[in-house]
């Protein structure tokens, strides 16, 4: 190689109190390349792309541009440099238009006012140029999170991004829309940009990257070309070990049916019918997956099955007992388990400790209590069994909860419902935000679960995942079941369905 | 957790426990370890600083803010602690003291139960006067019951009338959602105005033997609290029931299935429902109980060394108010209310113009500083984000290179 690469980053080290984020990362850039930047949650990627774009300073180690050291300290020296970031949270104004936030802090003026048509205009201009389709005069907040994605990486466009950083950008969005994020990224691949793209999913980064840097635990562990590379070879770079990524699992026995839905209907916050005249039954011994795009009525369904959320209309019958608008207390009583899609929001009580946090269905019942008078020496031991059952780490039964990690969080969650050894068990989201190797133990121990007999929903918008555990795969769309589908189905048909493509008579 | 969160620092050990939070939020369990007596530590020694400085700017003496709080100070009888003091003055002073910190330490707990289920109970006062004007109608009926019969009747009675008051501001909230904040403060006047009418009007149903004056009768002996220390307004035994309350409160909150729920809809009302727990049967609940201990406070005055009440005192006593500033400063904590109660109650002791000498400390400001300081410890507490800051601050100035500021991606 004559040339030097586009970008280097060499011996990069940041250090936080207590903790080395980067220990002498290296990583370079060519030209014209989409380099992925894959670790697991917290392996030190964000700390070293907000080096990059100069929002933390590194303790040690250089950046080459162009191979000139270059000093960027500030997200504008960055600009300069011809860097820019799409955040993961997106930093755009929802009450102004498009072409707005595009241009703001950059805006074509006539005398001190903005020149709307200018302003139009250029958008126009680069939206074509690079095969970007937006509206330049809708409000942000009119238009969708995947459209809200595409304005963030205009607006580092319009800034002369050469290097354009993607901070996990298909975690916001439906598998549509990443397909379209893709065929963005190869447009503008195609334009001479060059970019970086952050993300922990393995297949996303076979599907786009021309090469792939692997951190773990603030080390840069290997750079491997795209050609050659396995999802099982990656995640063993990610983690460190053998990690099972295909979901072993027997065939299914599937037995009586436990959970029954009947024609449930289910208004949500708004008063909007959610959940329209659903039905469904689970099996005892299988997975059911429900598919959908985010906001189709999963989680009034689930909230009413739980007894979180009034029912309408309709019946839900657990385990031979009619739950229908039974409070949640009745729903868990009549066996219903429910790892809800939110862990901070319900799944835990940040703020109690492990020990309480896994009496939280039990408190009121022996051996957790008698007569109202609590136990917590009996409380304290159930939970430290089971901390070491499930292999929570990070803490012991009086360690809060809110200081575990995402991952060891959802195992407590995990923990508490299955030892509850509930006939029916719903899982929504059970892997949101989690990394490879908790994702792993989650799916292990859903299907093994399954196994000893329970009956298992499971909710969830990555198709992966569906694909991967279910035993059947239901549709959901627009509050309905639209359609029933084997594990075999492709991801292009599931998808489809999923944007009401195709609607089918519900099993 | 979000990936462009700052210092995502990776354990060293367990490969799964790899997530930001592990390390931060240890970090922040230990500020608000040191926060738990730091903060309330600091917001006290600060308020008595910038008491001091007011001082010092009236009298216009540089010792005139250490012989007020010398004065003060003698005026409370802590000084009976110490060995070698004049102890007849001293223990006659620190019996005052005891006998205000007993009801403070009940609307504290009052206020703190409301606390810990996610609610601002200031309707301590009402509260603390149903259970009073409850406690002189028993008090002043059933001549000949036997004494402790007697007097454990009245103060049932004033707990009963307390929980009933706090529990219309918790079913107010369980049935329609109107805020406690609002519903007690308009409680806390309804008390105040009916018992000004009790008193007051003519035939008022608790005035006394006297139609001229705005006042109940005396309660029976039989109805009265055995005095424990002292002789001429002696300490009576309601101090152990105040102690008692604080054991009752620590374990009612730890140790039962109730207090479990109660702070679980404190912390989380989303988990609680989630974990099969009446967020309104709980919010009941607590306002019930909360004023429950602030109705007991108000029995236990009438009972222990009021014995009547006149009309006026209703503009001159906040015990219930104070509860506020008790539970802030006390961290809702038995021990912590426990100490800032005698704080409180020592303030207002020993700046009660009574003790002091006009020569030494101009009496208006006395009472004006007490209330001044009550003030400024509320604030503080209310701004503990403000004191760890600039906690941290100094840790960092110590630390020395400059560090950029974490910023939220």
């Amino acid at each position: 190689m004559t040339e030097p690469p586009l970008l280097e980053l060499k011996d990069i080290t940041k250090r936080f109190p207590g903790v080395v984020a980067n220990d002498g990362v290296d990583f370079d850039l060519r030209k014209g390349e989409v380099h992925a930047l894959l670790g697991e949650n917290g392996a030190g990627k964000s700390t070293l792309m907000n080096i990059l774009y100069g929002l933390y300073h590194p303790d040690e180690g250089e950046i080459r541009l162009r191979g000139e050291p270059v000093r960027i300290d500030s997200p504008h020296a960055a600009i300069d440099a011809g860097i820019g970031m799409v955040h993961q949270h997106f930093m755009l104004i929802p009450v102004m238009s498009v072409a707005e936030n595009i241009v703001l802090a950059m805006e074509p003026r006539t005398g001190p006012f903005l020149d709307h048509g200018k302003a139009n205009e250029r958008v126009k201009e680069i939206s074509e140029r690079f095969g970007l389709a937006v509206r330049p005069e809708a409000m942000i907040e009119s238009i969708s999170v995947g459209m809200q994605q595409r304005v963030e990486i205009l607006k580092a466009l319009y800034r002369g991004a050469e290097i354009l950083i993607l901070d996990e950008p298909t975690a916001v969005l439906t598998p549509q829309e990443a397909l379209e994020l893709f065929e963005i990224i190869r447009s503008l691949q195609a334009e001479g940009k060059s970019i970086i793209f952050i993300t922990h999913k393995l297949g996303e980064v076979l599907e786009i990257a021309d090469r792939i840097t692997v951190l773990r635990r603030g080390k840069t562990i290997e750079t491997v070309p795209r050609e050659g590379a396995t999802e099982e070879g990656l995640a063993r770079l990610m983690v460190g070990r053998e990690v099972l990524l295909q979901v072993e699992k027997k065939p299914a026995e599937p037995g009586e049916p436990l959970l029954t839905v009947e024609d449930l209907r289910v208004y949500d916050e708004r008063g909007l019918e959610a959940v329209r005249g659903l039905s469904l039954e689970v099996r005892s011994g299988e997975i059911v997956g429900i598919a959908g795009v985010d906001g189709n009525g999963q989680t009034e369904l689930v909230e009413a099955i739980t007894g979180l959320r009034h029912i309408d209309s309709g019946r839900v019958v657990a385990a031979g007992t009619d739950i229908t608008d039974k409070s949640a207390r009745g729903s868990l009583e009549a066996g219903v388990g429910h790892i809800p899609e939110d862990r901070h929001r319900r799944g835990l009580v940040l703020d109690f400790t492990l020990a309480e946090n896994m009496a939280l269905k039990d408190y009121c019942e022996e051996p957790d209590s008698k007569w109202g008078w609590l136990f917590p020496k009996r409380i304290i031991a159930r939970a430290a069994k089971l901390l070491e059952e499930f292999d929570v780490r990070g803490g012991g039964p009086q360690t809060p909860a809110a200081s575990l990690s995402g991952g060891n969080q959802q195992k407590v969650v995990v923990a508490r419902e299955v030892s509850r050894d509930p006939r029916i068990l719903v899982a929504a989201q059970p892997t949101r935000g989690l990394d490879v190797g908790a994702i792993e133990f989650v799916h292990r121990r859903l299907v093994a679960e399954r196994d000893e007999g329970r009956a298992i929903l499971l909710i969830s918008f990555e198709l992966d995942e569906i694909l991967s555990l279910s035993d059947r795969i239901l549709v959901m769309y627009e509050g309905r079941v639209v359609g029933e589908y084997p594990p075999t189905v492709s991801e292009d048909e599931l998808g489809i369905a999923m944007l009401g493509g195709r609607r089918e008579a519900a099993a | 957790m979000s990936e462009a969160a700052p210092p995502p620092p990776p354990p060293p050990e367990p490969p799964l426990a790899s997530s930001p939070e592990g390390s931060v939020s240890g970090l922040q369990t230990f500020y608000d370890r040191a926060g738990g007596l730091l903060v309330p530590i600091a917001a006290a020694l600060l308020a008595f600083v910038i008491g001091g400085i007011v001082v010092l700017i009236t009298e216009k003496s540089l010792s005139a803010p250490f012989e007020a709080y010398q004065a003060i100070f003698q005026g409370t009888g802590l000084g009976w602690f110490i060995p070698g003091g004049d102890t007849a003055e001293e223990a006659r002073d620190l019996q005052q003291t005891l006998l205000i910190t007993t009801p403070l330490i009940l609307t504290g707990i009052a206020v703190a139960f409301a606390f810990r289920c996610g609610m601002f109970n200031i309707g301590g006062q009402g509260q603390y006067w149903v259970g009073l004007l409850t406690a002189i109608w028993f008090g002043t009926h059933f001549d000949g019951m036997p004494p402790v019969v007697h007097v454990t009747l009245a103060l049932v009675a004033g707990i009963f009338a307390g929980a009933v008051w706090g529990g219309i501001a918790g079913l107010l909230k369980a049935t329609t959602g109107a805020h406690e904040v609002i519903s007690t403060i308009m409680l806390n006047w309804i008390a105040i105005w009916v018992g000004k009418w009790l008193l007051e009007a003519p035939d008022g149903f608790l005035q006394g033997t006297d139609p001229s004056l705005p006042r109940s009768d005396n309660i029976f002996d039989s109805a009265k609290l055995p005095a424990i220390w002292g002789a001429l307004q002696p300490l009576h035994a309601g101090i152990f029931i105040a102690l008692f309350a604080l054991i009752v409160y620590h374990l009612l909150l730890n140790r039962t299935t109730l207090g479990y729920e109660v702070r679980a809809v404190g912390f989380n009302p989303d988990a609680a429902a989630y974990g099969g727990i009446s967020v309104k049967r709980n919010y009941f609940l607590a306002l019930a109980i909360a004023g429950a201990f602030a109705g007991l406070a108000g029995a236990i005055d009438m009972v222990g060394w009021k014995y009547r009440l006149t009309s006026t005192e209703f503009d001159a006593n906040f015990y219930g108010f104070t509860g506020i500033a008790v539970a802030l400063l006390g961290r809702n904590k038995a021990l912590g209310i426990l100490f800032a109660g005698l704080l409180f109650g020592s303030l207002i002791v020993g700046t009660s113009p009574r003790q002091l000498d006009p020569e030494v400390f101009n009496p208006e400001l006395a009472t004006n500083l007490a209330t001044m300081i009550q003030a400024l410890i509320i604030a503080f507490v209310g701004a503990e984000f403000l004191i760890l800051y600039l906690w941290r601050a100094r840790r960092k100035v110590g630390i020395g290179p400059k560090r950029a500021a974490p910023e939220q991606g």
